[in-house]
């Protein structure tokens, strides 16, 4: 397709001169080309690649010489996840045998569930905050590595700080599943575990649970 | 008077910047672009604020439907001398009495996600057209009756130990099937998952 323009000189006289060619290729066809190229990459390209969000489930061995670690009432916050984006949570155990905890019912908005969160957690919250923005100020020099290696050392220090049940019941969708274990990264929250929920939770959220006697 | 004659001259416009332009533009798209693995099934992954990048290499992709239906995809792993896809689909045709020729073995190691019982693979992989073939993506078996997909994670960690898993569900998809699909990954030692999700950015502040 590409034709070269030829501009002839003009011959003059009888002398014979070699033809000049111009030097003008007409890239239209080419331009045509890139143009469909750029325009099938720009589409096809994926700039956001997806990111992971990891998880590590408590391994599941009937094994009795092993016992489940020792949980302190106290420290313990269960979230409890529904389905129509509802979302509970209860301080200590539900044990049947103990008057019921109150279960208070909150939503996932920065005032809902986070806000909880926070404040059962500052200690930890404001030690990371604090380490991340000196960091990202200049202040202290540390490679991602080691940040990540202090932050953990952060979070194990405070015995006090929360641990965090998460169970969801049937009617949950995954999108809730996820939202809450995001708000553990969000709240900078060590402990946290998925476990499966107990009937009587279930019950708690249904409002047909009962109370039993408070121990005279 | 002579008339002024304008010489007529060919409107030809230097397009060179413009060609240089469109190269580099070009080169550039070119060189980052990452094509999208085709999937048998559209998911929409939730939100969150992880920024790990997920693992390209060595992973068991799960994907789970709007409709908690569950599809698999597996890579040929680190060694290019072993295709893994074809290593473990021999064994699943082993396990379900079916068999497979060289060419059927070749095809299904080249291609992505699906999610079919085992008896329809030979079917799927033989479709010429691929609007025939979003026919058999009807999700693999995962009830306990006929736990297909457990045997399918089984055979890929036996071929590929490190293999890694995604878990990339639907943020409509309920927990319940997530849940089943984790609960069988456990039963395979899997404990640490990779959950997909898209990044978007949150900040908390601690109220005083």
């Amino acid at each position: 397709m590409a034709e070269i323009i030829q501009e002839e000189g003009k011959q003059k006289g009888g002398k014979k001169k070699a033809k000049k060619f111009s030097t003008h290729i007409d890239m239209t066809p080419m331009v045509d080309l890139m143009c469909l190229l750029i325009t099938f990459f720009m589409l096809t390209t994926a700039f956001s690649k997806p990111k992971a969000m990891e998880i590590t489930m408590p391994e599941k061995k009937d094994d009795p010489t092993v016992k489940a670690p020792e949980i302190q009432a106290y420290r313990t916050v269960n979230i409890l996840v529904s389905g129509d984006d509802k979302i509970y949570y209860y301080f200590g155990l539900a044990d049947p045998k103990l008057p019921l905890p109150q279960l208070i019912a909150t939503d996932y908005s920065k005032d809902g569930i986070r806000k909880m969160l926070l404040q059962r957690n500052k200690v930890v919250f404001k030690a990371v905050t604090e380490l991340r923005e000196k960091v990202i100020k200049g202040e202290e020099v540390m490679s991602d590595s080691t940040l990540t290696r202090k932050i953990k050392e952060l979070k194990k220090s405070d015995k006090l700080a929360p641990i965090i049940l998460i169970k969801a019941d049937e009617k949950a969708k995954y999108k809730n599943l996820v939202d809450i274990i995001d708000e553990m990264a969000i709240c900078t929250v060590a402990n946290y575990a998925v476990v499966d929920i107990a009937p009587l939770e279930k019950q708690m959220i249904d409002g047909t649970a009962v109370s039993a006697p408070a121990p005279k | 008077m002579p008339k002024i004659k304008a010489p007529v001259r060919t409107p030809h416009i230097d397009m060179t910047p413009m060609v240089d332009l469109f190269a580099l533009l070009l080169t550039f798209f070119m060189l980052t672009t990452s094509f999208r693995p085709q999937e048998a099934v559209v998911v929409d992954t939730p939100n969150s604020v992880s920024e790990k990048v997920c693992p390209e290499k060595d992973v068991i992709t799960i994907l789970v439907g709007k409709e908690n239906k569950v599809f698999l995809n597996f890579d040929n792993g680190p060694d290019t001398a072993v295709l893994i896809r074809k290593e473990v689909l021999k064994k699943i045709a082993e396990q379900y009495g079916l068999t497979f020729s060289d060419k059927e073995l070749k095809t299904f190691s080249n291609w992505a996600s699906f999610g079919m019982p085992a008896d329809k693979l030979k079917a799927w992989i033989n479709t010429a057209d691929s609007k025939d073939r979003d026919v058999f993506q009807t999700g693999i078996p995962v009830d306990s009756t006929d736990n297909q997909l457990n045997l399918w994670v089984r055979f890929i960690r036996l071929q590929n130990p490190n293999a890694e898993v995604a878990i990339k569900g639907d943020g409509e998809a309920d927990f319940k099937a997530v849940k089943h699909v984790m609960d069988i990954l456990q039963d395979n030692q899997v404990n640490k998952f990779n959950l997909t999700t898209n990044l978007q950015k949150e900040e908390a502040k601690l109220e005083e």
